[in-house]
């Protein structure tokens, strides 16, 4: 494809998906999608609006287009602090911030996601790190952060780990849970549910082949 | 009334200080108070995007041994005391969620008997503000008072998740509840708009540059607004506000310096409770000798 063609942002109706807004509407309320006004009211409340390259209201009419591709590789949905500044504003009751860890999911699902990006590495991290304990461990979880996304950070952050450490607020004992098989036959009877399903059936393509 | 007191990953680390002060509090105001038996991580915001479901079924099972352990037998529905502000989020809307959808209820619930659980839906998630406002009542606690925090000027900052998307007990534009705790307690709060407002959440470990002007423009508003320190109900926003004091001085040429404390130490402070016993010297920013002055003299080193 040449340069310039990578620029264009309109689409032909042949290159969207028109099973991604239904794939995302089918989170639990997630139809209410489908009433957005196009307000703009979620933007306005956001706090990181100014840092996204999508604001949520332009990411809401994008998934209702078929942006799939564009959706899923944004920063946006990374940047949400899950605030609830815009759900709890919605004229049309649209739970944004759902919306929001849908395309989380959807794009760690497909990966991708922004490479190097910390925050799927966090949450990749902290998934593991509780499906073995029951419990989170921060220590241990920001040092394979760091570690796996930028070990020099990790030499930045000493100091504060530091001094965390000297106020006895970081622990080095690993928090774990008494009945970890309980636990474990709990998500694992899950462990077959799908993520989210699509009603059309459309085969979602992976990063590349969305093109 | 009694309560079972499910901590959270934070408060058993570094939010320690959140811990080490509420219950002390509590235990001063003859609340009975039990630790939530072998409760697991509640599901929180990171688990959420990768799994809502498994999310949902880790917070199910905190509820179930919750109902399991109901410590009050004449009462039918179970307090869950929550003070971490994500957890009571996450096990709120796990509740309210199996309520709702049938289909996540159906789903959950078979996950629950395969570790042979169960979940009837008794209980009810409760943040110690709550608790302390509606429950024992600000008239009660201020009669309590050995030393008034008079002269201290108060920000009171909720952040996000204990007011949204949920408004169970206080308003969500302009909440009040940890203002009238800390008026109770004889102490002045400051009247400002950003009571609410994200601290930034995970972002500031993740994308720092992002995350901390967050937290400093709320900081910069409460020294603005003339507050000698900020009051907090939630671990991360404490952790957010006041560990990285020193590098948004930094890279905003302000020095903030701004104490961050947890509302409930305040509470054990007013009670008569030595900072020693209320983890006080857990943070980075301590008290201005002043004001600690101000409150050991029992507020007779009135400012104003
Ligand atoms: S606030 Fe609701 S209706 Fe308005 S643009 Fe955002 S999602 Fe759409
Ligand atoms: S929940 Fe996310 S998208 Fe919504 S206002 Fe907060 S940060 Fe923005």
């Amino acid at each position: 494809m040449p340069d310039w063609q990578k620029w264009r942002k309109i689409k032909y109706e042949a290159e969207l998906d028109p099973g991604f807004a239904d794939k995302i509407a089918s989170i639990p309320g997630g139809e209410k999608l489908f009433k957005c006004i196009q307000c703009g009211t979620c933007s306005g409340m956001c706090p990181l609006s100014p840092d996204m390259d999508y604001t949520p209201r332009q990411i809401i009419a994008m998934i209702r287009a078929g942006f799939k591709k564009e959706v899923l590789s944004s920063h946006t949905c990374w940047l949400c602090a899950s605030c609830y500044a815009c759900t709890v504003e919605c004229p049309k009751e649209i739970k944004i911030t759902d919306i929001m860890y849908a395309a989380k999911r959807l794009a760690i699902q497909e990966k991708v996601y922004p490479k190097r990006f910390a925050i799927p590495v966090l949450a990749r991290e902290f998934f593991n790190g509780v499906k073995r304990q029951g419990r989170s461990n921060e220590s241990f979880l920001l040092t394979r952060l760091y570690l796996k996304t930028n070990p020099l950070q990790l030499f930045k952050q000493a100091f504060l780990g530091l001094q965390l450490f000297y106020r006895g607020r970081m622990s080095l004992k690993l928090e774990s849970i008494e009945h970890k098989n309980e636990l474990k036959a709990l998500l694992n009877s899950l462990e077959k549910e799908p993520l989210m399903k699509s009603k059309t059936g459309t085969p979602v393509a992976t990063g590349e082949g969305a093109r | 009334m009694s309560y079972l007191y499910f901590p959270g990953c934070s408060l058993k680390s570094t939010g320690r200080g959140y811990e080490e002060s509420i219950l002390p509090v509590f235990e001063a105001l003859q609340m009975p108070v039990k630790e939530l038996n072998d409760w697991n991580c509640c599901g929180a915001t990171a688990y959420m995007s990768i799994n809502e479901l498994t999310a949902f079924a880790l917070s199910a099972r905190n509820l179930a041994l919750a109902e399991k352990q109901n410590p009050d037998s004449r009462s039918e529905t179970v307090n869950l005391m929550a003070p971490c502000a994500g957890c009571y989020l996450v096990l709120n809307k796990t509740e309210r969620y199996l309520k709702e959808f049938p289909d996540i209820r159906k789903k959950i619930s078979d996950s629950l008997k395969s570790a042979n659980l169960e979940y009837k839906g008794k209980v009810k998630v409760r943040h110690p503000l709550d608790i302390l406002v509606n429950d024992f009542g600000t008239d009660k606690l201020s009669k309590q008072v050995k030393n008034p925090l008079r002269g201290l000027k108060i920000a009171c900052y909720y952040g996000c998740q204990i007011v949204r998307p949920y408004a169970e007990f206080d308003d969500q534009h302009n909440p009040i509840t940890m203002d009238r705790l800390m008026q109770a307690i004889g102490a002045t709060t400051v009247d400002w708009p950003l009571k609410t407002r994200c601290c930034g959440g995970s972002l500031t470990g993740t994308i720092q540059d992002v995350g901390l002007r967050l937290s400093y423009i709320i900081l910069r508003e409460a020294k603005k607004r003339g507050a000698d320190l900020v009051a907090t109900a939630c671990p991360l926003c404490q952790f957010n506000l006041e560990c990285f004091q020193n590098k948004m001085g930094r890279l905003y040429h302000d020095e903030v310096n701004m104490p961050v404390f947890y509302f409930s130490q305040l509470i054990g402070l007013a009670l008569g409770i030595p900072a020693k016993k209320l983890a006080m010297e857990r943070s980075f920013v301590p008290l201005k000798t002043s004001d600690m002055a101000k409150i050991m003299e029992g507020g007779t080193n009135v400012r104003s």
